[in-house]
């Protein structure tokens, strides 16, 4: 609860639900007659309307990345440590806007949203979206906003994805891409986890078939389970042993499967929480997405030539102890780049957080961002 | 602040080319090629404050260490790689001018030349390893593993092929002398060579 606003935050903001009336096509051939998105901007847009900046959220993410909705709030935004006055992404200079994409559980259309056809939540019938629907769908909001062309479009993880997908569908409409953490597609491995995590919700009894919400019910304990696991990929060996150790709750072993360690207790807390916070189906979905991303399978699996029509400039990082989405990804993207001649700039930052690194103040990667986007900004006019 | 090695890069670079620059350091050199001759390309470099100094510069910066190779790069796919003063920190020099001349039509590189008088007279009259402005580091605390002389890079050159396109010595203030010219193993403290692909 912050007692008092910091200096270097947004302070507290309000998120709008922008609804879309034109039709969207998505690759899956269904259509969205009309959907919402859910929106937070910060910082102001200036008088050419350059200096846009789109944030793309990851996996569990959505509209609220920087600021406080009430004094009460516990915890600011997801990204409030790069979004604020002074801060990497300075909203004294760039007009930030953070979106819940569609599918998700935060207020834009999604599962839990009501299907105009039955009166009832969309639940599984809900359309599997993909990283390229979702661009498509930042575009019209893009446009909603007066926004011809962000200064860049950024993101972390599957925030990444989307800046790449913008990078390749939308050449002229961004001047800089902004890729954390990410892939240009992911690893047997990685949709493996992700196999585990939606095998973990769909034979939860509660489930359902995915319509546990007409039956009032959340497939709680699968859900929780899909978040362990996926947060066991999302931190480091290392990160993991120096908080947790082998460290016991309670003294001495009790001989039975309930909570002995602090690791254990540690993972059932975040799957818990999680699962009361976040819709079954939407998890569903994002990892879907995540799944089916490879933007260079339109192009003879050549990633350099999937991307010889961008004419951004990129930013990469990656961190090395990051083993979901691994260094070796980022610098799949980074050496395509370069054989088509394209400008970018990569960082390899060494930190022991692992994924999550890419939310956190590291200093080196801080102070690289910050020195980037300083300059995004000089060319603001 | 300008160095002279890089003047003289800078006459040895087309303009409009594309360029590697390896530990490009703070991208000093990348940015003015940039400004003056208008080339393209990267520089690679490991050093968290030159790679942030390159980007306040807007010079593309890949992150890279030098010694894990430059497989990433394709044969031919850069008219010139450049390496300034950093071959004598690689593990393994003649690899590096290898893989700088398949991955480049040319390369340029310069080093400090162990063959200067001042380096000979230090050594023999204190017996011990020079130390000085110029090469400040202990023998067992430095970055620089793989020192050699004008002669011994020469020679390397003929062993292995490469054509010279051009050679040149300089002193500290990167100034070449008549003196330099007649006896650029004794009198060069800089050695800048400029290496074209490999004689058949």
């Amino acid at each position: 609860m912050p007692e008092l606003i910091p200096a270097d935050s947004v302070g507290l903001v309000v998120p709008i639900a922008i609804p879309f009336d034109q039709p969207l096509s998505l690759n899956c051939g269904e259509q969205l007659e009309k959907f919402q998105l859910m929106v937070e901007t910060y910082g102001e847009l200036n008088q050419s309307r350059s200096n846009g900046v789109l944030i793309c959220h990851a996996l569990s993410g959505h509209h609220h990345a920087a600021g406080y909705h009430s004094m009460a709030d516990r915890k600011p935004g997801w990204w409030d440590n790069f979004i604020g006055p002074g801060k990497p992404i300075d909203t004294r200079r760039f007009f930030v806007v953070a979106l819940n994409n569609l599918g998700g559980c935060h207020g834009s259309t999604g599962p839990t949203s009501i299907n105009p056809k039955t009166g009832k939540p969309y639940g599984p019938d809900f359309p599997v979206v993909t990283v390229a629907d979702w661009v498509n769908s930042q575009v019209m909001l893009a446009d909603y906003l007066g926004i011809s062309q962000w200064a860049a479009v950024i993101g972390g993880s599957l925030g990444g994805m989307q800046a790449l997908q913008w990078s390749i569908a939308y050449p002229e409409r961004l001047r800089h891409a902004v890729i954390i953490a990410s892939a240009a597609r992911l690893s047997a491995q990685n949709i493996a986890f992700n196999e585990v995590a939606r095998q973990a919700i769909m034979s939860d009894d509660q489930f359902a078939g995915g319509r546990y919400l007409e039956a009032n019910n959340i497939p709680r304990k699968g859900l929780g389970l899909a978040r362990m696991v996926g947060h066991i990929t999302y931190l480091s060996d290392d990160a993991m042993g120096a908080k947790f150790g082998r460290e016991l709750k309670n003294d001495g072993f009790s001989y039975d499967y309930n909570v002995e360690f602090q690791i254990e207790s540690y993972l059932r807390y975040q799957g818990e929480s999680f699962s009361g916070s976040f819709d079954a189906n939407t998890y569903l979905l994002m990892t879907r997405a995540l799944d089916y991303f490879d933007p260079a399978s339109d192009y003879d699996n050549s990633l350099p030539d999937a991307l010889s029509r961008a004419t951004a400039r990129f930013f990469l990082a990656s961190f090395s102890t990051d083993w979901r989405f691994s260094p070796e990804r980022s610098r799949e993207m980074v050496d395509a780049l370069m054989k088509v001649d394209k400008d970018v700039t990569y960082l390899e930052v060494d930190a022991p957080q692992g994924h999550d690194a890419f939310l956190m103040d590291i200093p080196r990667y801080v102070r690289g961002l910050s020195a980037y986007l300083h300059r995004v900004a000089e060319e603001c006019l | 602040m300008s160095r002279g090695d890089f003047e003289i890069i800078r006459n040895w670079v087309a303009p409009g080319s594309r360029i590697l620059d390896l530990a490009c350091g703070d991208g000093q050199l990348l940015h003015e090629l940039q400004r003056e001759k208008q080339v393209s390309g990267y520089g690679l470099e490991i050093n968290a404050q030159d790679i942030e100094a390159c980007i306040e510069r807007g010079v593309n910066v890949i992150e890279q260490n030098l010694d894990r190779g430059l497989g990433n790069f394709r044969d031919g796919s850069f008219d010139t790689v450049i390496m300034t003063q950093a071959l004598q920190v690689m593990h393994f020099p003649h690899l590096v001018l290898e893989e700088m001349l398949r991955v480049g039509r040319e390369c340029i590189v310069t080093f400090p030349n162990f063959g200067h008088w001042r380096c000979r007279l230090y050594l023999a009259a204190y017996g011990r390893m020079p130390v000085s402005k110029f090469m400040p580091y202990t023998w067992y605390d430095t970055p620089n593993i793989h020192f050699c002389t004008f002669r011994d890079f020469e020679a390397l050159c003929r062993e292995k092929n490469y054509r010279v396109l051009n050679r040149m010595v300089v002193d500290q203030s990167y100034k070449s002398g008549l003196a330099g010219c007649v006896w650029p193993n004794l009198m060069g403290e800089v050695a800048i060579y400029h290496l074209g692909t490999i004689l058949k």
